[in-house]
């Protein structure tokens, strides 16, 4: 995963570095001269901004914030996070009161059940088994609220908010925050730290139990970025593929950029899926292991 | 791009907490206590449908063997029935045959006695015929029992049929 970040940062470093000459103009012209501004404008677009785009109106200005000296704006990447939840919010009640309403679920309610049985008995009840159906919820919500931000990153003159860092990593942080509550309350405080030391000689702690502390961020940190680069990388894909127009500077160049971004687009509908499922499936996996390491234990020591 | 942007965190932070909170109540809930209700209720139906499909077994073979007690016990009926029949009619012939027999015996006898009577009158007939007409041929009657004796003596030269 780690290789991943690097691939993508050191690609974005390349494309900024290359392209930047004369970025602090954003006017976009179709001029030789002005290519750089260009793909920094349509990279621009990828990335969090305080203003909202709309079509028909044009860029809106949104509000700025500021809480106990935190600049706690309104970004794109805001709106689109909490219209992702409204979303959520309206969709899953609907499917609810469906699904309340009949014997058998149909149409949105059985879609939504789908993914339901599917995170119960594919993700959860394999990786955590039983006592891992009180942290459904949370696995719901975080597939759910991934999916949804991911997929309105497809629909035009929208943007995924997981395609930014700060997003992702605060999910992590969440998901770091659920591993280490399941784990305690799974073991108990003592056997969690007794965990930390993996469970050999004593004199190999002060190796031991830097790796393991080590390894507590690692997960969650590869989460983050697992997630933030696969949702960067398709619109970085697009951004450059409709580059190529301008930067051939003819529009035979259309169709196939058009063709491309077509096909990407689709792979990003599926990896936006995929990625959501990775996430939900990856945490649940990082808590089965807190959570049953217990037994592990039992079954060496004791 | 890999800046880090504390306000979005929180928000992200806030969102995600509030969403947890309100999809809980409103979404996860009814969804999964409906999804767990209907696989407990299709679950339940398959093991009543089991139980009825082997109750159904039970009293199919319970009714096979009951037929079969049934044809049992009517082709002993019949056979009894036959045997008695057939010793009915054994008893009635020879009982048929007792009774043939017997009718012929009586018969029998029944000729013998009229034989013997007819026999007998006969002679008393042929005696007084022979008085009358030893009479005739004498002219004199000879005195009765010395008639007889003689006459007796005659008969019982005849041969007896």
């Amino acid at each position: 995963m780690i290789v991943e970040s690097h691939v993508v940062t050191d690609t974005l470093h390349a494309a900024a570095d290359s392209l930047a000459h004369g970025a602090d103009t954003l006017a976009v012209h179709a001029g030789a001269e002005h290519e750089g501004n260009l793909f920094t404008e349509l990279l621009h677009h990828t990335q969090d901004s305080p203003e909202l785009h709309l079509p028909f109106l044009g860029a809106i200005e949104l509000p700025h914030l500021q809480l106990f000296g935190i600049d706690v704006s309104i970004t794109k990447h805001v709106v689109f996070m909490l219209l992702s939840a409204v979303v959520l919010v309206v969709a899953l009640t609907y499917a609810a009161r469906q699904n309340a309403k009949r014997k058998v679920p149909t149409g949105f309610g059985n879609l939504i059940e789908i993914f339901i049985v599917f995170i119960r008995d594919e993700i959860v009840l394999p990786n955590m088994g039983k006592g891992g159906l009180k942290y459904l919820s949370y696995l719901l919500t975080t597939f759910f609220f991934i999916l949804a931000m991911n997929l309105f990153g497809l629909i035009p003159y929208g943007a995924s908010a997981t395609g930014n860092v700060s997003v992702t990593a605060a999910l992590a942080i969440i998901a770091f925050v659920m591993i280490q509550v399941s784990a305690i309350r799974e073991q108990g405080v003592g056997h969690y730290f007794a965990h930390l030391t993996g469970g050999v000689h004593w004199g190999l702690w002060i190796i031991m139990i830097p790796i393991e502390v080590l390894g507590l961020f690692t997960k969650p940190f590869a989460l983050c970025i697992r997630l933030f680069a696969n949702m960067t990388g398709g619109h970085i894909v697009i951004v450059a593929l409709i580059g190529l127009i301008f930067v051939f500077k003819t529009l035979w160049v259309a169709p196939v950029s058009v063709g491309f971004v077509l096909a990407i687009n689709f792979l990003e509908l599926f990896v936006s899926f995929l990625q959501a499922y990775i996430f939900t499936m990856l945490t649940s996996l990082f808590m089965g292991l807190g959570m049953v390491s217990e037994h592990a234990d039992e079954k060496h020591a004791h | 791009m890999l800046d880090i942007n504390p306000g979005l965190m929180i928000w992200t932070t806030v969102t995600f907490v509030l969403l947890l909170l309100v999809l809980g109540k409103v979404a996860w809930k009814p969804l999964v206590q409906a999804l767990q209700d209907r696989e407990k209720s299709i679950g339940d139906a398959l093991d009543k449908a089991e139980q009825a499909r082997k109750e159904s077994e039970r009293l199919l073979a319970e009714n096979k063997s009951a037929m079969a007690a049934a044809n049992d016990e009517t082709s002993r009926i019949l056979k009894e029935g036959r045997d008695l029949a057939e010793q009915m009619k054994h008893e009635i012939v020879v009982k048929a045959h007792t009774q043939a027999k017997a009718e012929m015996e009586r018969a029998k006898e029944e000729i013998q006695r009229e034989k013997e009577s007819a026999l007998s009158e006969m002679r008393g007939e042929i005696a007084s015929m022979a008085i009358a007409a030893a009479e005739k041929l004498l002219d004199e009657a000879l005195d009765t029992p010395k008639q007889k004796k003689m006459i007796d003596k005659v008969l019982q030269q005849f041969p007896k049929n």
